[in-house]
């Protein structure tokens, strides 16, 4: 799956979100409940804020000395056995990991949770060279199966279903005859994928953190699925966004715990691998090879810009639960693999503003996600940041926008103008208003009324009430 | 051991430089000080039996049954465990610990008579270990360094510690040995990262584990048993 997703214009797909009342309900409740552990993880530390701060020092630290980390870890990655290969763009990854995956003659192939190679769209790259490759995190099996639906949540990628929807899934796909109780679905699906593990030849992962001092790669799971990826085939290929590395195994600690709370809630989660090259010499299991891919792919178009900040991003979603946009239109309508805030920011910056252009006005500028980020990104501000650059240097401003921005820059230009315009609007907007609402407004308001009310102009001015006020003859 | 490759890695490198507005740097990089440390602050002047009481109210957040015994009745708990999950097959990692913590005669004679088949761990006959730990009903290792706050058992591979005893098998046993407790994962990375400051090798694989296998991906209902344990029991060995 390539980082966009889904069909058809930000409109359209924000339309069948809306009206998806199904998946509505799923984000809701999602989101309710990831928030509240998040808020309960953070409040039993005491002091958040400091952890905040650290990880936002460690990041910082880590991006303005990128160069230096990469090498680090890549010498040590190479003293272990292990093969570095540094991708500039998504199409030298996939075929570097075509090339080992053809030469080890791979038929099968399994793969752990890994936003990255849906980003550089490896799949069908591996399919087309011949092997089956088969996704073992359990949300994104269920996509697989089902067609490969996109994902919608960077943490849990199938939240936009139900189980009954899962259920006929398995049924049609992969001959289910039980219930739609989670714990049968999860458990025929531990059976299809236990065959799969100890048959495939190469496992592919992501990673959560590199570590720069010893070579290492950082697995963060539940369910376990990345340990018997990278257990039990003989070829083992990671890849990772160049970003996401630290210097040491203390930051990587600090991370860790950093993500597990804002994903989840958890202390840590049921299991943090940490990997070095590959199997020790005696050691039985474990892969034989390892190949760390570390890719580009217009990350480092980012550095440098008032946008930098975004690659402090540890992907834990914590913004994405928060968001009041992503609640009410769901993942799919960001058409990108990364949705809420972060997608809203990432999005543009790796995809370009001519897909991705309405994203940062998808946005209340609430700030809720700023202040959920664990690593202190300024998300709202990176979106507004957005809607300057489109306005100003891309002159790509939504037609509704630039037209109201005219008017405006002209009625304010001249305070005449503004005056008049002030005076008219009661009277002007009187035919569309009932109760001092207006429900069918006309031209740009059209959109917002088509869904709520928008409150008439006042009867009195805010000029004349304020000067009214200051001869102190206003009582209220 | 070989050394492995590196593929493209100047201009990547260079590249990146440019972006941030100087000369590349291989060397020269140390790490500030961090301005906030907040991680040691967690459970800090707890006794070993203040973590332990921690760990276990943390264990009945994590699905996970705490059993506390002392050396001299640790077999008999674990054979009490292992039946409880409904006996074998058993297998365990081969580490010197299961000797010198009384366990020999439980594997060797008691539970070989009662037809519960054990496989130690044993890199010469290589995949065969794999074969066994696929069909084993319960996985038995040691917990090298023990996480209080988390509820965390950390595993260290070696060719006798291997990886799939603790993922492959139904259910986990991982006995805790009082002296392996930390308050949290910072003291289990410093120990590690100065293992390596020293310029001693690490395991190939750390493992930190933190109750058995779960998953929330079906409308965020926890399922626990998911590709790894279904179960988990941790044994407290309090003297030692």
């Amino acid at each position: 799956m390539p980082m966009k997703i889904g069909t058809g214009e930000f409109k359209e797909r924000v339309d069948k979100g809306i009206h998806n009342s199904f998946m509505r309900g799923a984000v809701a409740g999602a989101q309710e409940r990831l928030r509240t552990r998040r808020l309960e993880a953070a409040e039993e530390l005491g002091n958040w804020e400091e952890w905040r701060a650290l990880g936002e020092e460690i990041r910082k630290h880590t991006l303005e000395n990128l160069d230096y980390y990469l090498w680090q870890l890549s010498e040590n990655v190479a003293k272990r056995g292990g093969h570095v290969f540094f991708a500039q763009t998504a199409e030298e990854a996939n075929e570097y990991i075509r090339d080992v995956v053809v030469k080890k003659n791979a038929k099968k192939i399994v793969k752990s949770k890994s936003m990255v190679t849906e980003e550089i769209n490896l799949n069908p790259v591996l399919e087309a060279a011949g092997c089956e490759v088969i996704e073992t995190d359990l949300g994104e099996y269920i996509l697989q199966i089902d067609d490969h639906d996109p994902p919608s949540h960077i943490v849990a990628p199938a939240l936009h279903k139900n189980k009954e929807q899962i259920r006929d899934v398995f049924k049609a796909k992969l001959n289910y005859k039980k219930t739609e109780n989670p714990e049968e679905l999860a458990l025929h699906a531990r059976h299809t994928l236990r065959q799969a593990y100890l048959t495939a030849d190469v496992g592919i992962t992501g990673c959560n953190f590199a570590i720069a001092e010893s070579g290492s790669i950082t697995l963060v799971t539940n369910e376990g699925n990345a340990d018997l990826v990278t257990a039990l085939p003989k070829t083992q290929i990671t890849v990772m966004g160049m970003e996401r590395i630290v210097p040491t195994f203390e930051e990587m600690e600090v991370l860790v715990s950093l993500l597990t709370r804002s994903a989840v809630g958890q202390k840590l989660t049921s299991y943090i691998t940490v990997l070095t090259g590959p199997r020790d010499q005696g050691d039985v299991d474990g892969p034989e090879e390892f190949h760390l891919v570390i890719v580009d792919n217009g990350r480092s178009n980012i550095l440098g810009t008032e946008f930098q900040s975004v690659l402090q991003c540890i992907r834990c979603a914590a913004c994405v639960n928060v968001c009041p946009v992503y609640r009410h239109i769901g993942g799919h309508s960001y058409g990108s693999i990364y949705s809420g805030p972060i997608g809203a920011v990432l999005s543009p910056l790796l995809g370009g503003y001519d897909d991705y252009k309405e994203l940062p006005y998808a946005s209340t500028l609430c700030a809720a996600c700023t202040e959920a980020c664990p690593v202190k990104i300024p998300l709202h501000e990176l979106l507004h940041k957005h809607r300057q650059v489109i306005v100003e240097r891309e002159g790509k401003a939504p037609i509704s926008e630039k037209l109201a921005m005219k008017a405006f820059g002209l009625g304010a230009a001249s305070s005449a103008l503004y005056k008049l315009g002030s005076k008219l609007a009661p009277s002007a907007m009187n035919p569309f208003t009932v109760n001092n609402r207006i429900s069918n407004g006309p031209g740009p308001l059209k959109a917002w009324t088509e869904i709520r009310e928008f409150p008439a102009p006042g009867k009195e001015r805010f000029r004349d009430w304020f000067h009214n006020r200051q001869k102190g003859d206003h009582q209220s | 051991m070989t050394t492995g490759t590196i593929h493209h890695r100047d201009k990547f490198l260079q590249t990146i430089a440019k972006k941030l507005g100087r000369n590349q740097r291989t060397t020269g990089v140390t790490r500030p000080h961090w301005k906030h440390q907040p991680q040691w602050s967690v459970f800090k002047g707890f006794s070993q039996d203040d973590l332990i009481e921690a760990f276990k109210s943390q264990c009945s957040r994590i699905h996970t049954d705490v059993v506390e015994t002392t050396a001299d009745q640790l077999a008999a708990a674990l054979k009490q465990v292992v039946a409880g999950y409904g006996g074998g097959p058993v297998v365990t990692w081969d580490d010197p610990r299961f000797v010198e913590y009384g366990l020999s005669p439980l594997l060797q004679e008691e539970w070989p008579s009662e037809k519960i088949d054990v496989h130690v761990w044993n890199a010469a006959i290589g995949q065969k270990n794999i074969e066994f730990a696929e069909k084993a009903n319960v996985g038995i290792t040691f917990s090298d360094i023990t996480l209080a706050e988390s509820g965390t058992v950390v595993l260290f591979s070696s060719s006798g510690k291997g990886r799939t005893v603790s993922f492959l098998p139904q259910t986990y046993v991982a006995i805790v040995p009082k002296s392996t407790f930390v308050p949290r994962m910072t003291q289990a990375a410093v120990f590690i990262h100065e293992r390596i400051e020293k310029g001693e090798p690490i395991p190939s694989c750390i493992n930190f584990i933190t109750g058995p296998s779960n998953s929330a991906d079906i409308e965020m209902n926890l399922v626990v048993g998911v590709h790894g344990p279904i179960k988990a029991t941790y044994i407290i060995v309090k003297d030692r």
